[in-house]
């Protein structure tokens, strides 16, 4: 929700600068796939969330888009701000980034269609 | 009104389009190419429901060596005593043909060296499922059954005491659906959202169910006078605090054991007379309570000397099922950095939900899934007498149903016009009520206030889970002040009109709660249905099922089943009166956590 301040960075954040709204006149993936509703294309053609309070954090917008424009940060009433997630769906895994409060970057991916991988350890 | 209609006809019709749901259509068009299939979803059935992040394992699986006979035994312990045998044999005797046909969806399953699906605990088997939900949802669109997206359904279509349909409306266009079906499935999922959740304002939906799950199942139903079961056995979980992460994958994964603030494993400890550490679910919740009050508090699961390797693949795991989680984790891993050691991880309860794929309420059902009402039937969360199923068993459940509803011996119904239109006028306007209030009380505010109710006085967190009769008949008193005052709420949009709605349906849900938590006069699930008036286990008078019709009048009913034994050998745990009963090896069981 922007404010005469600017944003305030909890919650689901777009980036204005990558979201091209899936680059369709059609319904953008991340309004499509939200299990609340919540998310919407302003009047600029950029995705939102309507309400942070009403975010279950599934993370289902963060996955789906596919420019990696939205960012997910969790309300500062649980944890102190600074860890930031973003990940994207691809064919057969989803890839991560976690962002630390130092800024200290970690890659995860995660099967996720198809023959799981052998993992005899795991 | 002025609302556009949509009318539809179909041969079977399923409520709600989360693991079940899909399921259910793809198994009936499967089986019976010529059905016309319609499913109604008030989301998008890509990721609604429960399983929207995903999950890391399934929790109902048959693994060597077990079969639906130990099982049931398993359940039967955990629920002392009080479960349908019926259900969960038929549930249980599916479940690993459902597992192995969404593997062969595309779920990836990692399997041990003999090709086993991976062992995570007694009844569960690890798996990859951060697309668990757009597997299912796929197939289900490829099966070429209707799938309708963003509607709400709000009440079923009765003639004759039939269920003939279903009424609905758009929660982006605000069309009003009324649709007419030869059979009905519903499985729209459990309640979340009826108590005072564990996080605050911004973070209220940061809890354990889908707070989009509302019981809106649940409350057609009941408004449609179907017979419900066991309200009074809610579900709470034992979570990671604040990231409300299910403990199970650190519990069960990383063998990390329960904790007290001295560092004692306490359920071992000093819980030996409830099993120690192969207590049932709701005793490892009870235990926890018990250590703070012993000035012992808080809990953690301890995570000193686990490998950090292994921390990654749990953050992985989190990452594919609460990815709030992995986050929360992740920083307290980066905490552990500067102060040189992984710091134990805080545990607590949760808030209560009435759900029936955890615990044991929803819909009275014969073994077919057929509800009290003809025409209807249920799968999954909603369905109640039938515990631990989680996912896969919710599958099972689905095609059981659909097996029974496409079988041509059931009549077909004859629908009585006249009383049809009047029953969707009526309908209609319920429904659009909200939209015609200029002034009036917002759906957020009333949801708050059932919340604090529920909370104070029907066993809340704030309570520690305990409610005696003084409490609960001031929960039924501000509940029905509550039911009048729905007249009040207003919408100034369709996205509003939907949050009344939610409110609306947790409200009946919890009334019926209420009313079962009233009944049982003893206290047989610690924590889950808990009475300060009356403390112990009392098998003579209560080893019965409570359930429940409500009257078109709101008057509530309750009456009482016998449990009817399947020829299995159970041994139950032991009366919460505190005696100590050793188990044999051969008779324990795990905790099977998510």
């Amino acid at each position: 929700m922007g404010s005469e301040h600017g944003e305030i960075d909890v919650g689901i954040k777009v980036d204005e600068e990558r979201c091209n709204r899936c680059g369709t006149a059609e319904e953008p993936m991340c309004v499509r796939d939200c299990p609340g509703d919540l998310m919407f294309i302003k009047d600029n053609d950029k995705a939102a969330i309507t309400d942070n309070a009403d975010c279950w954090d599934c993370a289902a917008c963060v996955k789906v888009c596919p420019t990696q424009a939205i960012t997910m940060q969790l309300p500062t009433s649980l944890v102190v701000r600074g860890v930031t997630l973003r990940g994207r769906g691809l064919r057969h895994k989803t890839t991560w980034t976690l962002r630390l409060r130092d800024g200290e970057v970690r890659e995860y991916e995660t099967p996720s269609t198809g023959k799981a991988p052998f993992t005899p350890n795991l | 009104m002025t609302s556009e209609v949509v009318e539809h006809n179909c041969d079977l019709l399923i409520i709600g389009g989360g693991a079940a749901g899909c399921v259910a259509a793809v198994e009936a068009r499967e089986r019976a190419p010529e059905l016309d299939v319609l499913l109604l979803e008030k989301a998008h059935i890509y990721r609604s429901g429960c399983l929207a992040a995903g999950i890391s394992a399934l929790n109902a699986y048959l693994h060597p060596g077990e079969t639906p006979e130990s099982f049931l035994r398993y359940v039967v312990r955990e629920t002392h005593g009080i479960v349908r045998d019926d259900l969960t044999l038929t549930m249980a005797a599916e479940l690993n043909e459902q597992v192995r046909k969404v593997g062969s969806w595309g779920l990836p399953i990692p399997r041990d060296e003999l090709g086993r699906p991976l062992k995570r605990g007694r009844a569960s088997i690890k798996i990859f499922g951060e697309r668990i939900k757009p597997i299912v949802a796929k197939r289900a669109e490829a099966s070429g059954a209707r799938i309708l997206n963003r509607v709400n359904v709000t009440g079923l279509a009765v003639c004759e005491g039939r269920v003939v349909g279903a009424y609905g409306f758009g929660v982006r266009d605000g069309r009003f659906h009324v649709v007419r079906a030869r059979r009905t499935l519903v499985c729209t999922g459990g309640a979340s959202g009826l108590y005072r959740p564990s996080n605050p304002g911004g973070a209220a939906h940061r809890m354990w169910y889908s707070p989009f799950n509302t019981g809106a199942g649940l409350a057609m139903g009941i408004r449609a006078g179907a017979e419900m079961t066991s309200f009074e056995f809610r579900f709470i979980p034992l979570r990671i605090k604040d990231a409300i992460a299910p403990t199970g994958e650190i519990a069960q994964w990383l063998g990390a054991r329960q904790i007290n603030a001295r560092g004692e494993r306490y359920l071992e400890k000093y819980y030996q007379h409830l099993g120690g550490q192969r207590m049932t679910t709701q005793d490892r919740l009870h235990a926890t309570l018990m250590e703070h009050r012993a000035g012992r508090g808080p809990c953690y699961l301890d995570l000193r000397g686990v490998e950090p390797r292994r921390l990654e693949d749990t953050v992985r795991a989190y990452l594919s099922m609460a990815p709030s989680s992995a986050m929360i984790m992740s920083d307290e891993a980066y905490y552990a950095r500067a102060g040189g050691e992984m710091a134990p991880i805080e545990i607590t309860g949760g808030e209560p939900h009435v759900v029936g794929g955890h615990g044991l309420s929803g819909y009275w059902v014969d073994a077919q899934r057929r509800t009290t009402l003809p025409g209807l039937w249920a799968a999954g969360d909603v369905v109640g007498g039938v515990p631990k199923k989680y996912a896969s068993g919710a599958w099972a459940e689905a095609v059981i149903a659909v097996r029974d509803m496409i079988d041509a011996h059931h009549a077909d119904i004859s629908v009585g016009e006249l009383e049809l239109a009047e029953q969707c006028r009526a309908e209609r306007a319920r429904v659009f009520a909200p939209r015609a209030h200029r002034n009036g009380v917002p759906a957020i505010e009333m949801e708050e206030r059932l919340q604090k109710v529920m909370d104070e006085y029907a066993g809340g967190i704030s309570q520690q889970y305990g409610y005696s009769e003084g409490g609960l008949k001031l929960a039924k008193l501000h509940l029905s002040r509550l039911e009048h005052e729905q007249g009040a709420l207003m919408a100034d949009d369709v996205h509003s009109l939907l949050l009344c709605h939610d409110v609306i349906d947790r409200i009946t849900v919890a009334q019926q709660l209420v009313a079962h938590m009233d009944h049982r006069k003893e206290t047989r699930w610690r924590c889950y249905q808990e009475r300060l008036d009356h403390p112990l286990r009392d098998d003579a008078r209560w080893h019965v099922f409570v359930n429940s019709v409500r009257h078109p009048d709101g008057r509530i009913e309750m009456r009482e089943r016998q449990v009817e034994r399947a020829q299995v050998q159970v041994v139950l745990p032991p009366l919460s009166d505190g005696a100590v009963v050793r188990r044999r090896r051969n008779d324990a069981s795990e905790t099977n956590g998510q």
